[in-house]
């Protein structure tokens, strides 16, 4: 199974793009990297993708297929802030259950208490906030997983804690992950290809993924110091 | 571990925190109103009948609020007129508030439903209020039910425009999106995620808009649109002394535009109060 | 590299601190149900000095209430917050008056974001801070410099915050900072979401000042961006600090670093071994009295969970625990 992005352009004025005709694929069971400069419009690629953004060029499929809106999406995207991500007013099992009833194998694989059910969202740290979130979009139904800087906010534990259980349920239900990070060396570690997103520059010059098989190679390589 | 502490406590409420404070305020006011309601619900009617022995008579013990040209005790009449005030102060607000709520979920459910809200909104702000609380008044017949619905049916613009405002911003919410993702209908996510947040917003809506309602019943009123001359309201009082002020009974006005204004006062004490505790960026005060 | 450390080191024996921290609490009222407030703890028990000449970071995971100590610092705390300990600066003890009086002008914040710039306000009058009319032309002439060192335009100046990109509003926060001619510069969590060469490019901004003879305070949850240009790096767990390390005992293992939890994080970092020790931060609540590492650590014993170690000094470096020595 495919996740395709192709010949996708945005922007919010027609003379001004943030993505110029980008082609993206994720198979199942991959996990790709992303990395690029800030303002290269990784996130915008990542919003496109997960069907958040509705308003641009190209086409999102999966297997030739387009995604059908109003219903649950097999596309998930996870953010950086996990907090903007939940209803305060929400109790934490409220917002774990709210896409499907989580499994107690996924809660047991995050690291999830029990105690921490009847919490608000508030007396939660950003780390635990993050599992929450993703243990709810992980749900038989989801394909492929979007992460964009998920861990950009939690301490060095909680990510290899965060990381191991996602590459973990994953690979056992076969999803694809898109992972967005500026950090190298932790794309090096998770994921098996990363790609790499220039900016548009100013002279409107066509930007494109350079797919590049990482597969052990370093990535100093190819991206531009 | 809980501790119940004290913070910067003044004056005779030292030892009780802000919030017991605010709580202490708003129950207060509360009590003021329904005593005054109460009151006037069980007041002997026997003071309000005419009796022309003792007319035009000053404020004293017997008569705080003196009595009138018909020798009718003045605050009898004050009381009764502003029970009757309250209530329909009360239900003209609820009829506003529900209006809002209806309208600002409408606007949530897409981009014409929005557009015709706005619209909404603009042409009732664009007619002037008094006219048209006038005109519906007149249309419905007049009496209670005409200036309840007259006013509930004009104030409501204000408090619609907040609630879009509001449902806006949630709108943008990252949780939103992730419902939407989750595949949750409009409605579905109206009344999950936006709804309980709007909640404070309705509430305190409703006890603002109660001060407007009150006042612009008495000024239709006053004005010979409004409740019908016999009924002791404070419109009417008001309208009917302006023959006597000029021969110096000056209670006739006094005292009821006072009381008036003391509960609408009231109202709105207690509405800045419960914004205060509303207020997430104050909350913990 | 190491001897110019040991120098270093050897020259701030002598010297005195700029600003002592001494057994800082601080905590929250916070109503729970109804009208009950109760006391919420976030910081316990903490000490650090900052000198001239020196970075040095304040390394936790974020949401953990260590931007609150850069707060604390300014004075510029909520009103439901009670604080405890003391702070000196200059060997003078640090009360509220004092704070007012040296904040933005010796003591300077560089804040997370722009939300803390007046959204009205063209950025240039706001990097100029409030100075007397007779010094307007000097401060606007330092204004200009220091634009340009940081590569910002004229037009940038005259610019509202919101217009502001994520890399220029960096550069502003940074510039406010060094127009303040402050000798303590506290920044807080300067560096998320920044590519790596804005990131490099921000701690230049921070090493340069520090060369220059200011103290700075870098408070960060990304342990890589304080090991950059960090002299000593204090660990911030759970409230309280739980080592603090001279910079060039992160190496290899970890076996230099005293604290086993230091050591944990040490050996997370992608670039190193990318393994996780178990379980998570304890919430205040959950604290028990004992070490707050008690739950994770590797070497704990029964007295562990009695009370909380004392901070001692070993080769060099603070820890708190009680089974290193």
């Amino acid at each position: 199974m495919y996740l395709k992005g192709e010949n996708i352009s945005f922007g919010y004025r027609k003379d001004d793009l943030i993505l110029n005709n980008v082609d993206i694929s994720l198979g199942s069971g991959e996990v790709l990297g992303l990395v690029g400069d800030s303002g290269s419009g990784k996130s915008t690629l990542c919003k496109i993708l997960a069907g958040y953004e509705k308003n641009y060029q190209g086409s999102v499929s999966i297997d030739g297929k387009k995604i059908p809106s109003n219903t649950y999406n097999p596309v998930q995207l996870i953010f950086q802030h996990p907090e903007k991500a939940v209803n305060p007013r929400w109790k934490i099992k409220d917002i774990l259950n709210e896409g499907h009833v989580v499994s107690q194998d996924v809660l047991n694989s995050f690291g999830i208490k029990k105690s921490w059910l009847d919490r608000w969202p508030n007396e939660l740290s950003g780390g635990e906030l993050q599992r929450f979130a993703l243990a709810r979009a992980l749900s038989p139904e989801t394909k492929f997983l979007i992460a964009d800087e998920i861990t950009t906010m939690v301490d060095a534990i909680t990510q290899v804690q965060i990381w191991e259980s996602i590459l973990d349920i994953a690979e056992r239900l076969n999803i694809g992950i898109l992972v967005v990070s500026h950090e190298k060396n932790l794309l090096k570690k998770v994921c098996h290809e990363v790609v790499y997103l220039s900016r548009i520059n100013n002279a409107g010059l066509y930007n494109e993924l350079a797919f590049r098989d990482m597969q052990n190679a370093s990535l100093s390589g190819m991206v531009p110091e | 571990m809980s501790t119940s502490v004290a913070l910067n406590g003044k004056g005779m409420l030292r030892g009780l925190n802000l919030r017991q404070r605010t709580i202490l305020l708003i129950s207060l006011m509360s009590l003021l109103l329904m005593t005054v309601l109460a009151s006037s619900l069980y007041i002997d009617s026997s003071s309000l009948s005419t009796n022309f022995d003792s007319r035009n008579l000053a404020p004293s013990l017997e008569h705080p609020f003196g009595t009138d040209w018909m020798g009718r005790d003045m605050f009898a009449r004050t009381l009764t007129g502003l029970g009757l005030s309250i209530m329909v102060g009360a239900f003209a607000s609820a009829i506003s508030t529900f209006v809002s709520v209806v309208l600002g979920l409408l606007s949530s459910m897409g981009r014409a439903a929005d557009s015709f809200v706005s619209w909404l909104v603009d042409l009732f702000l664009s007619i002037p209020h008094l006219l048209l609380i006038i005109l519906i008044s007149i249309g419905l017949g007049g009496g209670a039910t005409g200036v309840i619905i007259g006013v509930g049916l004009t104030h409501w613009t204000s408090l619609t425009r907040v609630v879009r405002a509001e449902i806006k911003q949630i709108n943008t919410q990252d949780y939103i999106h992730i419902s939407r993702n989750f595949g949750k209908s409009n409605w579905w996510i109206a009344r999950k995620h936006i709804l309980p947040h709007l909640v404070p917003q309705f509430l305190l809506g409703m006890i603002l808009v109660f001060p407007h309602a009150i006042l612009h019943e008495a000024s239709v009123t006053f004005l010979g649109f409004g409740l019908s001359p016999h009924e002791p309201a404070i419109g009417i009082i008001l309208s009917e002394s302006m023959r006597y002020l000029a021969a110096g009974y000056w209670w006739l006005a006094f005292f009821p535009g006072m009381s008036l204004l003391i509960v609408v006062l009231a109202v709105d004490v207690i509405g800045e109060n419960l914004g205060k505790i509303m207020d997430p960026r104050k909350a913990h005060e | 590299m190491s001897v110019e450390m040991a120098m270093n080191n050897d020259d701030r024996e002598g010297s005195e601190a700029l600003l002592k921290v001494k057994d800082l609490s601080l905590s929250f009222f916070q109503y729970t149900s109804g009208l009950r407030q109760t006391e919420l703890k976030i910081i316990s028990n903490m000490s650090l000095e900052a000198y001239s000449g020196e970075v040095l970071a304040v390394v936790g995971s974020s949401g953990s209430g260590k931007s609150l100590l850069a707060h604390a610092i300014l004075g510029i705390l909520p009103s439901n917050s009670r604080l405890s300990g003391s702070m000196e600066y200059k060997g003078q003890s640090l009360t509220p008056e004092k704070k007012e009086e040296l904040r933005g002008k010796e003591i300077a914040l560089i804040p997370q974001s722009t939300t803390y710039l007046d959204p009205l306000m063209k950025v240039s009058e706001q990097v100029m801070g409030s100075s007397e009319k007779k010094d307007k032309e000097v401060m606007r002439k330092r204004q200009t410099e220091i634009f340009q060192r940081y590569n910002l335009k004229a037009a940038v100046g005259r610019m509202l915050p919101h217009e502001l990109s994520g890399g220029m509003a960096r550069r502003v926060l940074v510039s406010t900072a060094l127009m303040s001619s402050a000798k303590l510069i506290i920044a807080d969590e300067p560096t998320p979401g920044l590519d790596e060469r804005s990131l490099d490019e921000t701690l230049k901004y921070f090493k340069d000042m520090a060369k220059k003879g200011c103290a700075v305070i870098l408070i960060t949850h990304d342990i890589e961006a304080a090991l950059k240009i960090s002299d000593r790096i204090a660990i911030f767990y759970a409230g309280t600090i739980l080592e603090e390390a001279r910079i060039e005992d992160f190496r290899n293992d970890g076996e230099d670093l005293r604290h086993p939890y230091t050591r944990a994080l040490w050996n997370a970092l992608p670039q190193n071994r990318f393994q996780a020790i178990k379980g998570h931060q304890p919430m205040q609540d959950e604290l028990n009295g004992g070490c707050v590492y008690f739950e994770r650590c590797s070497i704990r014993t029964e007295h562990c969970s009695k009370d909380i170690p004392q901070l001692k000094r070993i080769s060099g470096g603070l820890v708190r625990c009680n089974n290193v020595s």
